[in-house]
Parts: structure tokens; C-alpha cells; sequence
């Protein structure tokens, strides 16, 4: 009987932040007045924008490293391969092959330092690559400020800064701008989807089943779960961890270029540092922790948190008639919910090893 | 000798840590299919032994061993335990190593797992081979079968009773095809007599197929049940190889723990009498949960004025007790000192009460490493009984009365022969001995009616042992502190104290004079409690 109660309560603890954000967002819908039609065009193409983003950060959390600020790194490989692009005027889905085949190798180069560095800082992988992504947006900036245009030609005037060298701030993405969400056009009423996008997303969620049961993923399963164990049994600890962030930020390169050619311009400074930052909102919204997440959690995380974003500047203008209100209550909510599933994660730790000390003790009062 | 060829045979092995010499010319062997039993007490070099065998890298790193090991008559250098595996020598360790999220299957055939090819190996290497899962269970369940136990192969380890676990980890090195000799260290300790029992089949059972097995266990009984053969070592020296048929629990307890007698007690200790005196401290069904040292059930009067030592095995819960009671460790039960009984899980309360603990672990529990000689003293009584503070504006205003901290310090420091160069000088600048009688000055400086002294002499040179030792009688006698002492070396408990509890399986398995045989106290440290055996 306690049993089940237990395990109910167990089952709520873990589900307690969904449940807390479609609470909010059951409130908010109303309020807010916008049409069903357009609420479902909204998740849909948000859905598409931002899963494979979000999605990037499964391997590293199955590796056991946490939430993977990392993945900026690769956010930042896919910028510059849709920079160079742009210049080169390769438009369509041509061009977004082309970005994804020039960012890949710089996505690589970045996930293998990052793993050699997190393998320095174990246990400590969420700070440590959360500072790590500053550091290398220092040497993003000098290559694209400085580098590019000087070191590296380019030669569309309308990309770099009137100096003569350097990129402007925004980047209008209008060659590729939804190829690749309109390459297989489809419209139920009146509403747009997304098909190739996707097709895409759907490919990467059978890669994930699929990498788990493989050697590999088995491997990182169990390292994970316990390293020093994996260490004995002869699994190559380091080699494997560097492996997975380099899948991850590899992953977030392609990530981040379907991200902008859903919304079409580039924000050459800045993109990246919202990238990881929401990814990782929006999978803790989505009931992840920092040591176990679903590919369900993704997509329920994204649906919330865009839900979140896209309503509650509305209800908050609605309500007090401040739309800033809502524009600053997603900030919040994304900040406070990071830190919210970092304590939530320590207490629960803690609590286990508190239970596996009582079960030592065996049978006695 | 016999024509077979040993399996194993390690001849005139030795070790020496760091000039401290731990293995002496140890020489036996091992035949295919024999079970050898190996008993010693902790500290005894079993695990340096073991840890040869394997040649675990720590061994290289000190300097390397002496002696040679023969794999079937082969001599063999193993330099990290993959060569020792390849070699068919499987290791069962004292502390699981399973992954608590993976099923028994998973476990067992941990980064052996069985594979299927598919395409995308050709590009990315092998390690993107998928799993055969119904292979992988039919090859655990072989394995399983075996030992002749019942566990599904799909059951989580984190939902799985303790044996099980036992049974996971002893199934993992049988899978491996190759495995010869399994060592298994300590492996019933954790297990209920039943799940021993079982155990103790399903390793005759291997035996019978023809693996050779090393049991190390403190369970006497079970090496008589089990073993053909056994090995006691005893200060790092085979005391004895006998056949287990001839002999029984009490004569291998006294091989275990008699020491020559030349070396005891230079200075003979008067015991006085104390069993007449008041109890100061009623211990009821206390439990700790500290981490390799749980305490389950310990119930004992602690009478006015004595030296109590609770000695016993490592990891038999021991140096739980002290902890529990002075709140370091999650802990539950009732102690009553002076009748009024103590909040348990606040070190705070404890110290109010007017006790004193001192630690086993000087460096990260004792001291303030990185502070002087003088603040270290005064720390605890000036957080506790506002000693060495002077009030200002009615006690408003707090403030640390240096100059009698100093002539405090420098009494200590006089009174304790700490080495140093003054009272400010650091904590960590000192050397192990100095730093124990630190913390001894600070346990004093409390004033306690109650002092709880944890391995005082661990790890610390000859001659500040007998200062810190004679320290302690000292107090005991003058101030009639009553002081409850912890330690692994019996002879040093012995010395010392009054009554002796000999703790085992996080119980009390029996309370001697410190002048009872040795014999006796060997017989309580491996649960034969008197009488039953």
C-alpha cells in the first residue's frame, strides 16, 4: 500500500515541472486570445525550428555528462558554415547541405576539445562547459570580426561591416530562408507543415533508438551510470565521453542551421548564446533531469516552452497591459528553471545515497 | 610435489611499502579444481597478496614486488589486471562493481556484450555494432545456471536483494570463458546465512568443473565448510598451510591473532577495578549509517571513569559508534549520559553535553588544516562553551581572548611535547603525530566528562604513539575522564583500557577484560560469540 504510494509520489516528483508548466499554460491560452489554428501553426513550426537543437542534448545526458552547454560550440560551427555560405550566394537546400558540410568538421574539431577538456573536469561538466562556450565565443568573434573579410575573403559587401572586414550584426538569410520547411510543400487548412524538417527530426530520433542499442551506446549507458565501474570492466572511459560530445556538437551544428533557416536571419553575435540556453530550458520544462532524458522530454519540453513564449507576452498584455510582463516572465521562467532542476537533481541525489545507507544496515530498527 | 602442475604458485613472495616491509617470503600454490582459503587479520597482507597477483598498477608504482608468480608453471609478470584476465584469473571484489540501472544480463556481460554487424561499421568502427540481446541472455543465463542459482536475467541490479548482487558479480567471471581461478574477497560478508549457504554450493559446484578458487573470508566456519586447503597469514608471513579437515574454528582464530610475546607491554597497566562503578552513559539499540562502517544494533553501559575500547575488524562498524554518537553520521537509537538523554544528529548537542570526540580523520574531521597551532585548540570549546571569549557591552559584542589562547597553547604544546615552532605555526606544517596530539589538546581544552578517541595512533611514529597513549592514561587517572578509545590494533587496546567490546557486523559480539587471552578476543572478531562456537 505505502508502496504504491510511494511509488506515485515518486512518479509525480518527477513529472512535477510539465505538470506546473501545462498548469500555467491552461491559464495563459485563454487569456491570451489567440485562435486554435494559430497556436497549432505557432508549435508546429517552432517544433520544427527547435527539436533538433534540443534533441542534440540526449547523448552527452546518456554519457552521464550532464547537460551539455557544449553544444554552443557546435551552434557556433554551424554560424560560420551559413556565413560562408551566404557569401558563396549557394541558396536552397543546396546551401544548407553546403553549410552543414563546411561546419561539420569545425563542430568536430570543437567537440573534441570540449571533451578533452570535460575529461579534466569530471563531474563538473555543466559549469565547466557553460564557461568553456564563453571562451570559444572570444575566438568565434575574432574569426568572424576580424578574420573574415581580412584572412578569410568575402566578397559580398552587404555581409561585412563598412570598415572592410568583419561581419555585420544581422545577416538576412533570404537564400535559404525556409527551403527547407517548404521543400516538400504540405497544407492541412490553413496550416503550413513543415514535412522535410520533420522527416529529418523523425531520422534523428531513429538514430538515438537505434544508437543506444548499439556497443557504443551501451558503453555510454553504462558509464553514466557509474564510471569507475565502466573503467573496470575496460570500456575506454575518456575516448567514449569525447566521443559524445563530439556526436552532440556535431548534431547542434545541423541544429542550429535548421534553426535559422526556419526564422531567416542571423544574429551573428548572438544566436548561439540563446541556442544552448533554451535547448536546456526547454528540456528540463519537458521533465528531463540532469542525469536522465527521453526523446518524449524533448518534444514535450519544446511544445511547452514555446507555448510558454508564445503566449505569455499576450496574457501579460491582456492582464496588465505590459507585454514586457510576459517578455520578462519567459526570461525568468527559463533561468529559474535551470536552477529549479539543478537543486531538484542534488536533493534527489542526495536522498539516494541516504537510502542505499539505510539498506547497508540490513534489517535493523 | 605431485605431478599435476599448479594452476598458481607464488614462491617467496615479498612487498615492502615505503620501507615498511607488509610481505615476507610467502610461498603456496594452488591446484585446478582446489578451493584455498585465506585468513589473516586486516593488515595481515592479503590484499598486498592479492593485489600482486593481479599486478594492480599500484603495486608497480611502489617499487614492484619480490619473488616469482607461476601460471601453470610458466613464471608470469602482469603488469595491469587485463593481463592478469587473460591469463583466466578472475578477481570477485569486496565492494560491487555492477551498474545499478542495467539488468543482471547487462551486467554480467559487461563491455563483453554479443554483437550483430551491420553496415554503418564500415564508416565508424566496430563499436557501432548493435546489440544481440537474445544471445546476451542466453549466455547470461548459462552463466546464471551454472552457479546454480536462481536470478532472472531481466531484474535490475538496483531492485535486486544483496546476495543477488553477490551472485551477479561471481556470474560476470564465469562467463569469461577463459576464467581458471577465481578469487572472491570476502564475498559472504554482505550475504544472510542462507544466501551464504547457496554461495558456498555454487562454488563447490565450480570447483567440481574444475576452477580453482581463493576464498578470503573472516567467517571461519565457512572457509571449514568450503575450502580443501587454508592459509593463514599473519604480519605479512604464511603462519600456516594446513588441510581444513584438520583442524577447527578455535585453533585458527589463534593462529590468526597470537603474536610473540616478547613485544607486549613494556609497561604493565594496573587495572583497577571499575566494575563497581555508576554507569555514566547507556548506549540502547544504537544504529549509524556511515558509509564501510555501519553500525546495526549496539547496546552497552559505559561505567564512570573507565577506558572502554571497542575493537574488531575493519568495516565491522567499529568507528561508527564514536561517530553516530557525536552526530557526524546519520544515526538513530538512544544514549543517555548521566541519565538525560542526548540528541542524536547534532554534533552541537553533543559537545554541550561535555563530550569530546577525537577523530579517526585528522585531516579532514580534526583539524582546520590551514589555521594555527593556537586556533585549533580553542576552536571548539570557544564555539561551544564560549571559553577563551571576552564579552563586551553586556555580551553584546564577542571578542577572542588571544592572550589566553596563547597561554593555553603553550601549556599544550609544553604538556603534549608537540613539536613546532610556536603556537601560530600552521596545523598543516606538522607532522602525523604532532597533528594527533593537536587534536588531543583540543578534545582537552573542552574539559569533557566523556572522551571518544578514534584510532588515536593511526599512522602515527613509534614514539608519539606511547606519548599519545600514555596522554590518555594520564587524563583518565587525574581528571577521571571517562574515555571511550576505537581502535584496529588490539595489543595497543589491550594496553590501554579497562573492558574491551569487540564489535562485529555492526554489533557487539562480546565485552572482555583487557587481560582475557588473545585467543578470545580472535574468537569475538569472527562473530563466534562466546559459547555458540
Amino acid at each position: 500500500m505505502s508502496d504504491k504510494k510511494d511509488k506515485l509520489m515518486n512518479f509525480l516528483a518527477d513529472c512535477a515541472v510539465p505538470i506546473i508548466f501545462i498548469g500555467l499554460s491552461a491559464a495563459a491560452i485563454p487569456l491570451s486570445g489567440f485562435s486554435a489554428t494559430y497556436l497549432v501553426q505557432e508549435m508546429l513550426s517552432r517544433l520544427a525550428r527547435n527539436s533538433f537543437l534540443v534533441l542534440s542534448l540526449l547523448i552527452p545526458i546518456i554519457a552521464g555528462m550532464g547537460l551539455n552547454f557544449g553544444m554552443v560550440l557546435g551552434a557556433m560551427a554551424g554560424q560560420i558554415g551559413l556565413i560562408l555560405v551566404t557569401d558563396w550566394a549557394v541558396v536552397g537546400w543546396q546551401g544548407i547541405l553546403l553549410a552543414s558540410i563546411v561546419g561539420m568538421p569545425i563542430a568536430v574539431v570543437l567537440g573534441y576539445i570540449c571533451g578533452a577538456v570535460l575529461n579534466r573536469a569530471k563531474g563538473r561538466e555543466m559549469v565547466t562547459s557553460y564557461i568553456l562556450g564563453f571562451f570559444i565565443n572570444g575566438i568565434y568573434q575574432l574569426i568572424v570580426l576580424y578574420c573574415m573579410g581580412n584572412i578569410i575573403p568575402i566578397s559580398n559587401p552587404q555581409l561585412v561591416l563598412s570598415r572592410g572586414y568583419g561581419i555585420r550584426n544581422a545577416i538576412n538569410l533570404m537564400g535559404i530562408r525556409h527551403t527547407l520547411d517548404n521543400l516538400i510543400p504540405l497544407k492541412i487548412g490553413t496550416i503550413d507543415v513543415p514535412v522535410a524538417t520533420f522527416i529529418l527530426i523523425a531520422i534523428f530520433c531513429l538514430f538515438i533508438v537505434w544508437f543506444r542499442r548499439t556497443k557504443l551506446g551501451q558503453d555510454m549507458r553504462a558509464l553514466g551510470q557509474d564510471m569507475a565501474v565502466a573503467d573496470a570492466a575496460g570500456i575506454p572511459v575518456e575516448r567514449t565521453r569525447i566521443i559524445a560530445i563530439i556526436i552532440s556538437t556535431v548534431l547542434a551544428c545541423f541544429g542550429q542551421i535548421i534553426f535559422l533557416q526556419n526564422i531567416g536571419t542571423m544574429n551573428t553575435y548572438n544566436s548561439h548564446d540563446q541556442a544552448g540556453m533554451f535547448a536546456i530550458a526547454a528540456i528540463l520544462i519537458g521533465g528531463a533531469s540532469v542525469s536522465r532524458a527521453t526523446i518524449a522530454n524533448v518534444f514535450v519540453g519544446v511544445i511547452l516552452f514555446h507555448l510558454m513564449f508564445v503566449v505569455s507576452p499576450m496574457a501579460g498584455k491582456q492582464l496588465i497591459g505590459h507585454a514586457q510582463l510576459g517578455e520578462y516572465f519567459r526570461v525568468f521562467v527559463s533561468y529559474g528553471i535551470i536552477a529549479l532542476a539543478l537543486v531538484i537533481h542534488a536533493w534527489k541525489r542526495s536522498r539516494d545515497k541516504i537510502e542505499a545507507r539505510k539498506n547497508l544496515r540490513g534489517d535493523a530498527k | 610435489m605431485s605431478a599435476e602442475v599448479p594452476i598458481l604458485r607464488m614462491e617467496n613472495i615479498g612487498k615492502e611499502f615505503f620501507g615498511n616491509r607488509v610481505l615476507q617470503s610467502v610461498t603456496f600454490s594452488v591446484m585446478p579444481g582446489q578451493i584455498v582459503g585465506l585468513v589473516g587479520e586486516n593488515g595481515a597482507g592479503k590484499s598486498t597478496l592479492m593485489n600482486i597477483l593481479f599486478g594492480m598498477p599500484v603495486i608497480q608504482q611502489t617499487g614492484g614486488y619480490e619473488g616469482k608468480v607461476f601460471i601453470d608453471g610458466e613464471e608470469v609478470h602482469f603488469q595491469d589486471p587485463v593481463d592478469a584476465l587473460d591469463k583466466g584469473i578472475g578477481m570477485v571484489h569486496q565492494e560491487f562493481s555492477l551498474i545499478p540501472g542495467f539488468t543482471a544480463t547487462e551486467n554480467i556481460l559487461l563491455n563483453r556484450e554479443s554483437t550483430k554487424y551491420n553496415p554503418v561499421v564500415e564508416i565508424f568502427g566496430d563499436r557501432f555494432e548493435t546489440l544481440n540481446r537474445p544471445e546476451m541472455k542466453t549466455r547470461a543465463e548459462n552463466a546464471i545456471k551454472r552457479l546454480g542459482v536462481d536470478i532472472s536475467s531481466e531484474t535490475l541490479i538496483s531492485e535486486m536483494p544483496v546476495g543477488h548482487k553477490q551472485f551477479t558479480e561471481i556470474a560476470r567471471e564465469i562467463d569469461r570463458s577463459k576464467t581458471r581461478l577465481l578469487v572472491l574477497d570476502e564475498p559472504t560478508a554482505v550475504l544472510a546465512e542462507t544466501e551464504a549457504a547457496v554461495l558456498i554450493s555454487a562454488l563447490k559446484k565450480l570447483a567440481a568443473n574444475g576452477i580453482a578458487i581463493i576464498f578470503i573470508s573472516h567467517r571461519l566456519q565457512e572457509i571449514i565448510d568450503l575450502c580443501d586447503k587454508l592459509i593463514v597469514l599473519r604480519d605479512g608471513r604464511v603462519i600456516k598451510e594446513e588441510d581444513t579437515k584438520r583442524t577447527n574454528v578455535r585453533q585458527i582464530a589463534a593462529w590468526m591473532v597470537n603474536r610473540d610475546t616478547e613485544n607486549t607491554k613494556e609497561d604493565e597497566r594496573k587495572h583497577t577495578d571499575k566494575s563497581q562503578n555508576d554507569t555514566i552513559m547507556r548506549i540502547e539499540h544504537l544504529w549509524v549509517d556511515m558509509p564501510g562502517e555501519t553500525v546495526r544494533d549496539v547496546t552497552i553501559d559505559v561505567r564512570e571513569g573507565e577506558i572502554l575500547g571497542f575493537g574488531g575488524l575493519a568495516g565491522q562498524g567499529k568507528i561508527g559508534i564514536s561517530n553516530g554518537i557525536m552526530g557526524l553520521y546519520a544515526s538513530g537509537g538512544k544514549v543517555f549520559l548521566r541519565g538525560k538523554e542526548i540528541k542524536l544528529n547534532d554534533p552541537d548537542a553533543s559537545l554541550r553535553e561535555g563530550m569530546a570526540f577525537v577523530s579517526e580523520d585528522r585531516r579532514g574531521v580534526g583539524l582546520l588544516l590551514d589555521e594555527g597551532i593556537d586556533w585549533n585548540i580553542a576552536f571548539t570549546a570557544m564555539q561551544v562553551q564560549d571559553k577563551f571569549i571576552k564579552k563586551l557591552m553586556g555580551g553584546l559584542v564577542k571578542w577572542r581572548d588571544d592572550k589566553a589562547i596563547d597561554e593555553c597553547t603553550r601549556e599544550y604544546i609544553k604538556s603534549l611535547e608537540i613539536r613546532c615552532t610556536g603556537p601560530k605555526q600552521r596545523a598543516i606544517e606538522l607532522s602525523g603525530g604532532n597533528q594527533q596530539k593537536v587534536c588531543l589538546a583540543k578534545a582537552f581544552a573542552v574539559d569533557p566528562d566523556v572522551l571518544f578517541v578514534s584510532e588515536p595512533t593511526r599512522g602515527i611514529d613509534v614514539g608519539a604513539k606511547k606519548l599519545v597513549l600514555d596522554t590518555l592514561r594520564r587524563t583518565n587517572e587525574e581528571k577521571g575522564t571517562t574515555i571511550i578509545m576505537t581502535s584496529s590494533e588490539l595489543e595497543e587496546l589491550r594496553s590501554v583500557c579497562d573492558r574491551i567490546a569487540i564489535v562485529n557486523e555492526g554489533r557487539i559480539s562480546g565485552i572482555l577484560p583487557a587481560d582475557a587471552p588473545a585467543e578470545e578476543f580472535g574468537m569475538l572478531m569472527l562473530g563466534h560469540v562466546k559459547g555458540a562456537a
